[in-house]
């Protein structure tokens, strides 16, 4: 079995009475250590796809096998735990929390793990350093240019040491150089750290960085 | 995780602060009603179940004619009679400090014995005997007409010293009074009286204030067997029914609380005021929370997504109201409490909270806060994360 094991899965939204078919009886393997990119038009259910593998939403039928775990016959609290110790989410928009420094942000996943405030800081400081944003610890989200944004909230994926990545489109709202050093980013965990990684995106350059590209249209996989 | 609450309480310092007022004002408002009724209730517990009092039938501010003491006396049953008079009188050099002031006779001093005890007295130049059944610390001011008994409270709060000569301003009895401080009395512990009283002879008050006529206001009746009180009580009033001066006896409990059932429906009033004003509150302060929370919903999914549990995000938003309305709460009804007691509330000398109202106040408040942070708090915590980040797109 695959280490990301997807069969015939199903997603469908009920909008008032309208049924939209997001996903359509899509399945799709993927090994540890992939490096994947997903493409596809818009409102074709990248987003969509993304959040059933990460467990933060569930189908409506089909089978979701991801590390090992059938994550469609999990519930709430186990769902919640699963996720934190398994995925490493990226968004679009970073979604740091203004209230937080870039340390306190990247530390916040650690919250849910019983250890010390020195662990926690040692090793917040250490996916800090990481990503090259040391010395902007102490910064507020507000403080930050879009590029840092997204590398405080690369650190936050990774405090907490996931085997799977997940990105929605993370260079979308950066400019050409800093969507560069966000990729270059993800290649390099990919390389030395083994980490899994699957990348929404739009962009046909950043897809040319993954080993893999998949086509989503219409909710089912074309090439 | 507690970090987490702090600093989402500090995000927006004006609306925390705000929405902290307002539940102080309210509580404070809600302590100093119930302020008010506490101390209309202390008024009202002041006296005994076992004694009884006996007053003028038409009012409490009529006289009774001194000589009723003897006949009342004379009825079996009745162990010991003594009088009292409210006199009211000002202190020139401390209008605003008012205290209570009684006249007394001298059966009043073994008669209280279980309420107040005397603690110093003027030592008598000559050797004084009293009568029996008196403390003979008295001696002194048993000797001397215009001498008085001052509770050591007031004696702390005026700075008075013993053997001192105090003037009064009359009110009901006009003129300056003088008075010499014979001895000072506390209250006795399960006593019903306070320590902050002045206390003089019925005779100075008949020779100065009555122009000699012997009158006096109140008896209190000891009796040797209170289950014989309601009979007793009935026999007085029979006694004088048909005179130009007729009686009202009841328990001296209950006098206290014809006292304040001058006040008529107003401790109902005040009640109703202060349910009303707590749930304003509770609607005002549940109102920002909700929004408070609304503006976080991306937030808030972010946090499930890191796979923070729906139970941690209820419980870290109830915290967050629950700590704003607590401390508003305690911060208002300690300062009724500290601010309000023993300052003076109409004709009573000083206000009374009791801890009990306080603390109620505060699980009013701590309550406040689990209402008001509730809705938003489930919610937030039912909120589907897809969702909670859609609302950000
Ligand atoms: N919670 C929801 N309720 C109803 N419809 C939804 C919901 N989430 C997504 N959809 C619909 O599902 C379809 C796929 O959405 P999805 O966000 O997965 O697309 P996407 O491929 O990520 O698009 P984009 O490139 O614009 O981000 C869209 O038509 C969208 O309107
Ligand atoms: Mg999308």
């Amino acid at each position: 079995m695959a280490w990301v094991d997807i069969r015939d899965v199903h997603k469908v939204y009920e909008r008032d009475t309208q049924k939209v078919t997001v996903l359509d009886g899509l399945s799709l393997q993927i090994q540890e250590g992939e490096f994947v990119a997903l493409m596809g038009p818009s409102g074709s259910g990248k987003t969509t796809l993304l959040n059933l593998i990460g467990g933060i939403d569930q189908p409506t039928s089909g089978d979701l096998v991801v590390a090992g775990t059938n994550i469609a016959a999990l519930k709430g609290a186990q769902l919640a735990k699963w996720r934190s110790a398994t995925i490493g989410y990226i968004f679009q928009l970073y979604n740091l929390m203004p209230v937080l420094t870039a340390q306190q942000n990247v530390e916040l996943p650690l919250m849910l793990y019983k250890m010390s405030g020195a662990e926690r800081k040692k090793r917040a400081s250490f996916a800090l350093e990481l990503v090259g944003l040391a010395d902007r610890s102490t910064h507020y989200p507000r403080q930050l240019s879009g590029g840092q944004e997204q590398r405080v909230a690369i650190a936050r994926a990774l405090v907490s040491d996931p085997k799977l990545l997940l990105a929605d489109e993370p260079t979308g709202d950066l400019d050409r150089k800093s969507g560069e050093e966000i990729l270059q980013l993800l290649e390099r965990l990919n390389r030395e750290f083994k980490k899994t990684i699957i990348m929404v995106t739009h962009d046909p350059h950043a897809a040319e960085r993954a080993h893999r590209l998949v086509h989503l249209d219409k909710g089912v996989l074309t090439a | 995780m507690f970090h987490l609450v702090l600093v989402n309480l500090f995000r927006n310092k004006l609306r925390t602060v705000l929405t902290l007022l307002s539940v102080l004002v309210a509580l404070f408002l809600y302590s100093s009603l119930g302020a008010i009724l506490d101390t209309l209730q202390a008024a009202s517990d002041s006296g005994s179940r076992e004694r009884l009092a006996t007053r003028h039938a038409i009012a409490l501010t009529n006289f009774l004619p001194y000589s009723y003491k003897q006949r009342i006396a004379q009825i079996p049953g009745v162990k010991r009679v003594c009088t009292q008079v409210w006199f009211g009188a000002r202190d020139p050099q401390d209008r605003g400090g008012f205290f209570t002031q009684f006249a007394v006779d001298n059966d009043f001093w073994p008669m209280y014995k279980k309420d107040i005890r005397i603690v110093e007295a003027t030592k008598p130049q000559v050797a004084l005997g009293v009568p029996a059944g008196q403390d003979p610390k008295l001696a002194a001011y048993l000797a001397e007409r215009p001498a008085c008994i001052v509770g050591v409270g007031l004696m702390k709060k005026k700075n008075w010293k013993l053997g001192q000569t105090i003037h009064l301003d009359g009110t009901i009895f006009p003129g300056t009074w003088d008075f010499v401080i014979r001895g000072t009395y506390d209250k006795q512990p399960g006593g019903t009286w306070d320590n902050e009283m002045l206390l003089f002879r019925q005779d100075y008050l008949v020779e100065k204030g009555l122009k000699g006529n012997e009158l006096t206001g109140v008896f209190k009746l000891e009796l040797n067997d209170k289950s014989q009180s309601a009979a007793i009580a009935r026999q007085v009033d029979a006694m004088f029914e048909n005179s130009d001066n007729a009686t009202k006896t009841e328990s001296e409990q209950a006098f206290g609380a014809g006292f304040v059932s001058m006040f008529g429906n107003v401790p109902f009033a005040l009640r109703m005021i202060g349910f009303a004003v707590v749930f304003t509150i509770l609607v005002i302060s549940a109102n920002t929370m909700v929004m408070s929370v609304r503006e976080r919903t991306s937030e808030i999914g972010v946090l499930k997504t890191l796979g923070f549990s729906d139970g941690s995000i209820f419980g870290m938003i109830v915290a967050e109201a629950a700590i704003i309305t607590t401390g508003g709460g305690l911060i208002g009804a300690l300062l009724a409490k500290f601010g309000l007691e023993g300052k003076p509330l109409a004709f009573i000398p000083q206000m009374v909270i009791r801890w009990e109202t306080v603390f109620t106040a505060i699980a009013i408040a701590v309550l406040l806060g689990a209402v008001s942070g509730f809705i938003p708090a489930w919610q937030a915590s039912r909120l589907r994360i897809v969702d909670a980040l859609r609302r950000v797109d």
